[in-house]
């Protein structure tokens, strides 16, 4: 059967981290597919640490932080390790029910499809938590830029709800962005000749933390990953 | 010889002493000393020879002295702050790197001595 690694990059979410883990223990129970809890801290400044060590988890405990890429980074290295077949990411604050991670394993499978996105806008306007205006602002226009690079569309870029398979752990073991690698990753992927699909499943909102992308930020974090997805369009196209 | 010419001079021989013991005692690495050295040493030679900057400066073209010590200056300061960024970059990739390395051996390390405690 085959082993897919839960990602869960955890930076101070001691109130939801738990909750999270018992997730996806029950999803494995109910979906009968075999989940493990990966937990990376990525040097948490709360107790996320010690909560992580007594659970049943694979606890993973960065000495620095490093963002959260290069913490999810360290999950696929781990996944790539230990033989495991797949690898999703789910965010540490409990917006990735995994209940729903059954239908990107299944959808994947069916189309032999390398990376499953789970997203909020495939349908068009979905069900669930649907994130505010100003970022659906910038999920469509990494849509269309991605679209303008690479000529795939990817309706919810910012997901980091994603399914790899062993050969897409590879591509993102090897590289994967510091800082908001979502929209980035994209690139990597259809430079890679990685097949891309895209799945609706519901999020819901954060149970605890706070989003890492605001106000002044949002601005920051346009422009930084506008730069990023460029220059590795660059330089997976001329390489 | 007027006083800003012995202060000059003292300045960057003092100067080139530092960078010198900085190397000595391992807080500076050599492959970043030579731009000091060398600039030291520019120095040097135009607190020595005072009418040089206008010979130069006039077989440059430039009119006025010191626009040519201050644009040949801020030029060299930018080429060196881009290759300290490039420093900075590499850095940080090994750090990422060993710190992701250094967490699974962690976690290998601490899953066996629990297997074997059992």
């Amino acid at each position: 059967m085959d082993k897919i690694a839960v990602i869960i990059p955890a930076y101070n979410e001691e109130t939801s981290i738990a909750a999270v883990v018992a997730d996806v223990h029950k999803a494995s129970k109910e979906s009968g597919l075999h989940y493990w809890p990966v937990v990376v801290n990525d040097c948490s400044k709360d107790r996320t640490g010690q909560i992580i060590a007594a659970l049943e988890c694979t606890a993973i405990q960065l000495p620095i932080n490093l963002g959260i890429g290069g913490a999810v980074q360290t999950g696929f290295k781990y996944a790539l390790l230990n033989g495991y077949t797949h690898a999703v990411q789910v965010d540490g604050d409990g917006q990735h029910p995994p209940g729903e991670l059954k239908k990107l394993y299944q959808k994947m499978k069916a189309e032999g499809i390398d990376v499953m996105i789970g997203s909020r806008f495939v349908e068009g306007e979905g069900r669930g938590f649907q994130s505010s205006l100003m970022r659906r602002l910038g999920i469509n226009y990494f849509k269309r830029l991605n679209k303008l690079l690479v000529g795939v569309v990817v309706h919810d870029s910012t997901s980091g709800l994603r399914m790899h398979n062993a050969k897409a752990l590879q591509v993102v073991g090897d590289y994967y962005p510091d800082e908001y690698p979502e929209p980035e990753a994209v690139i990597l992927y259809v430079k890679n000749g990685l097949k891309i699909g895209e799945v609706q499943v519901e999020m819901l909102e954060r149970q605890g933390g706070v989003s890492s992308i605001d106000g002044v930020r949002s601005v920051y974090f346009m422009a930084k990953v506008t730069m990023a997805v460029l220059f590795t369009f660059i330089r997976l196209t001329f390489r | 010889m007027p006083i800003i010419q012995i202060l000059a001079i003292a300045a960057s021989l003092l100067f080139l002493l530092y960078i010198g013991r900085q190397i000595i005692k391992g807080k500076l690495r050599e492959e970043y000393s030579f731009v000091w050295i060398f600039s030291t040493i520019v120095l040097l030679i135009f607190s020595f020879w005072r009418d040089g900057l206008e010979i130069v400066a006039h077989a440059l073209g430039v009119y006025q002295a010191p626009n040519l010590v201050f644009t040949a200056a801020i030029f060299i300061i930018l080429v060196y702050l881009l290759h300290l960024s490039k420093v900075a970059s590499r850095l940080h990739q090994q750090n990422k790197t060993l710190s992701q390395e250094l967490a699974l051996l962690k976690e290998k390390v601490e899953k066996n001595s629990k297997e074997t405690a059992n």
